[in-house]
């Protein structure tokens, strides 16, 4: 590739057992691109994903993230995750932590930042997200829109190279997820890497770069969001896309 | 004699009680450091047990369901017998004390690991890709995201266990270990009289009550919790 | 390592004590056929006491549950067995173990009971009612069949306590399978026979504590979601 690819994903395949869910997914992403990628359920876009950082092992392929190989053998896995920032459809913010706290954790124990470090970091990862006065809360004290940013929050502070979503949105009331898609959107223009698994047309045709269509474990078509919505070439990701449409 | 005066001086007679009133305090002493001992090493071992189960190595993982699985089918008195009688023949020679405090922190440590465990796994899959995803290690995902969430909810069954165990503390007076009923029993037949172990009874009331009553807080705070 | 197998994996002297043990063990089971359903006879009245619309009633059934909950069971046992006849009640082991597990038993039973009923939300009770049951109807052929089945594992697991428990009347006397064993042992100096009575308690209990296992899997795994 000509630009400096971020992401490099490279015949990568995945089972569950018996079950093969990933059958050879090539997936190319440069630096500052927003890529898309949709599908019906269960065609495996989360479980290519967390075959990103390694949170599922893959049996077989390469995934490369900003020149390291992160499934090669005996690398140091929890200093590359670190670098892949990673949010989850029903946030998994630490109930126990306040959002501070869910924000700090990794910086201490992984980064091994003071407190004070970390605290300073955490605060200004907060304001950015639009939460600074929401640092002393708990998750249970937080909508959803609010725990969804405290999470894109902790990710963020570990100042990835990319970032993954997984749905991000789908969990939230429909008022609340602009406030989501607001710092998404933000992240977008100060030029962060993202792979957002999400049906957000609308937010899509405005802000991604690429829409990758995914079926059956297999990357079937990519191409702009004008083209993917509008025009595509395969009659399945036009009847998935007209689908969702509606 | 009325027949009240007869039942107060047989239950509740004062001069027997402050006459064996040192002994007895002598026995709350002794009950006291035999179930705090057991809780520290019954609970401590017991979270040692269920942290270490969680990486999942088969063969370990086997040995711990079988000592659980043992310590919570034997009566802890058949234990005792064992160790208290069965261990002088080969040359060890335990104390009462020691062996009670063994069986009853080993009885509790099954337990205990059962309930952390069953902790463990209530919490939700999504905590440990979270907390995995930002590159902390397994051990540190653990400690720091997982056990906390664990802990929380396995407080009280770790209560309602624990009392019942260190309960099982009276039952010191068969090897002789001296606690508050062996204390009792003793007083009891040198005096011919049913007040020391009147006494007995009412000092475990009055130890263990608090505790229990404790017990139902946390059960009522931690379900309000929950809804 | 002879020694240890010596002194505690005997064959010879398990074989000789087998039958004393086995003795034991047929009063252990007679005994469990007792305390068991005593104890189960009574939780549940006490678990109806303690929810009942009565204040001064689920009052008073607190105070009688968290007493025999602070109380040791072997204290209760030897207070009955050995404390009782200086007020010229005499009993014989076998009824002094009842009693006194009646009382301990009850207050254990009777709280999983209760996290049963109270399990059960209001809605099943309206329901009930509307339909013309009555109070009392509602309770037996409504709540209680689900509460019930919503403790089942707490049931199973105490009743394994409660077995194990039988094992203190060997304090009082009771020729059960622990007495047993202990005379055994006396006379044999040697801890072989308390491993045979091991082995016996374990074959007993080792299956209902699998079984228990196996349920509370079962619904942790619903309960999950
Ligand atoms: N831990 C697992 N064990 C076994 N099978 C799994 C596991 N996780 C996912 N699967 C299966 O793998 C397939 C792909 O799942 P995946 O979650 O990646 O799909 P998805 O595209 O994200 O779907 P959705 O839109 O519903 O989130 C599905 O058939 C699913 O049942
Ligand atoms: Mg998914």
């Amino acid at each position: 590739m000509a630009e400096e690819s971020i992401l490099s994903i490279e015949k990568l395949r995945l089972s569950y057992g018996e079950l093969e869910v990933l059958k050879g997914v090539d997936f190319d992403l440069a630096k500052s691109e927003l890529a898309f990628l949709i599908g019906p359920s269960g065609s495996g876009k989360s479980s290519l994903l967390r075959c990103c950082n390694r949170l599922e092992e893959p049996s077989a392929g390469r995934v490369i993230v900003d020149g390291e190989e992160v499934t090669a053998p005996g690398v140091n896995l929890n200093q590359l995750r670190r670098r892949i920032g990673m949010v989850f459809q029903s946030f998994n913010l630490y109930p126990h932590l306040t959002a501070l706290g869910n924000v700090t954790l990794a910086l201490r124990k992984v980064l091994k930042k003071s407190r004070v470090e970390a605290d300073d970091i955490a605060c200004s990862v907060l304001e950015r997200v639009g939460l600074k006065d929401k640092a002393g809360s708990y998750p249970n004290a937080l909508s959803g829109g609010q725990q969804q940013r405290v999470a894109i929050a902790r990710a963020l502070a570990l100042e990835p190279a990319i970032m993954l979503f997984d749905e991000p949105t789908s969990a939230l009331d429909p008022e609340l997820v602009n406030d989501v898609l607001a710092v998404m959107r933000e992240l977008r223009e100060t030029g962060m890497t993202m792979l957002v698994v999400s049906h957000e047309m609308g937010f899509a045709r405005s802000a991604a770069d690429r829409v990758a269509f995914m079926e059956d474990g297999v990357i079937v078509e990519q191409g702009s969001a004008e083209q993917i919505f509008g025009d595509p070439n395969c009659d399945r990701t036009r009847a998935f896309v007209r689908q969702i449409a509606h | 004699m009325s027949a009240w005066e007869r039942f107060l001086d047989t239950f509740f007679n004062w001069a027997v009680i402050t006459e064996y009133l040192p002994a007895l305090g002598q026995g709350v002493l002794v009950t006291c450091q035999l179930a705090v001992a057991v809780v520290l090493t019954g609970l401590a071992l017991g979270l040692g047990m269920a942290l270490l189960r969680a990486y999942r190595f088969w063969a370990v993982n086997f040995v711990i369901v079988i000592f659980v699985d043992i310590l919570r089918a034997l009566p802890p008195l058949v234990l005792i017998l064992i160790l208290y009688f069965g261990l002088p023949n080969i040359g060890v020679t335990f104390s009462g004390f020691t062996v009670v405090w063994l069986v009853l922190s080993l009885v509790l440590a099954a337990f205990a690991e059962e309930i952390y465990w069953a902790g463990v796994l209530s919490v939700d899959q999504g905590q440990w890709l979270a907390a995995r995803s930002t590159g902390l290690g397994f051990g540190q995902a653990l400690i720091f995201v997982v056990l906390p969430q664990a802990m929380r909810m396995t407080i009280p069954p770790i209560t309602n266990r624990t009392i019942a165990i260190t309960k099982y503390t009276a039952i010191g007076m068969v090897v002789g270990v001296g606690e508050v009923l062996g204390q009792a029993t003793t007083a009891q037949s040198f005096s011919g009289n049913a007040s020391p172990l009147m006494a007995g009874a009412l000092i475990y009331v009055a130890l263990f009550l608090p505790l229990v009553v404790l017990s139902r807080w946390i059960e009522k705070r931690f379900a309000w919790r929950r809804a | 390592m002879e020694q240890l197998i010596q002194q505690f994996f005997n064959v010879d002297l398990m074989i000789e004590a087998a039958p004393l043990l086995l003795q034991g063990l047929g009063t252990t089971l007679l005994l469990c056929l007792a305390v068991v359903p005593l104890g189960l006879a009574g939780g549940l009245g006490v678990a109806l006491a303690g929810t009942s619309r009565m204040r001064w009633l689920r009052i008073a059934t607190m105070v009688f549950v968290d007493f025999f909950r602070a109380i040791p069971p072997l204290v209760l046992l030897i207070f009955v067995y050995s404390g009782l006849p200086f007020a010229g009640v005499q009993l014989d082991p076998f009824s002094a173990v009842c009693i006194a597990f009646l009382l301990n038993n009850s207050a254990y039973y009777g709280e999983i009971f209760r996290a049963g009923i109270e399990s059960i939300g209001g809605g099943q009770r309206l329901a009930a009612r509307s339909t013309g049951l009555s109070a009392w109807q509602s309770m037996r052929y409504v709540v209680l069949p689900q509460a019930t089945r919503n403790v089942l594992p707490d049931l199973m697991s105490n009743t394994v306590e409660v077995v194990k428990l039988t094992s203190l009347a060997s304090v009082v006397s009771l020729q059960e399978l622990l007495y047993s064993a202990d005379m055994a042992r006396s006379i044999t100096y040697n801890a072989s026979p308390i491993v045979l009575a091991a082995l016996m308690y374990l074959a007993l209990l080792w299956p209902m504590i699998r079984l228990v296992a196996r349920f509370e899997r079962r619904l942790g795994a619903s309960a999950g979601i």
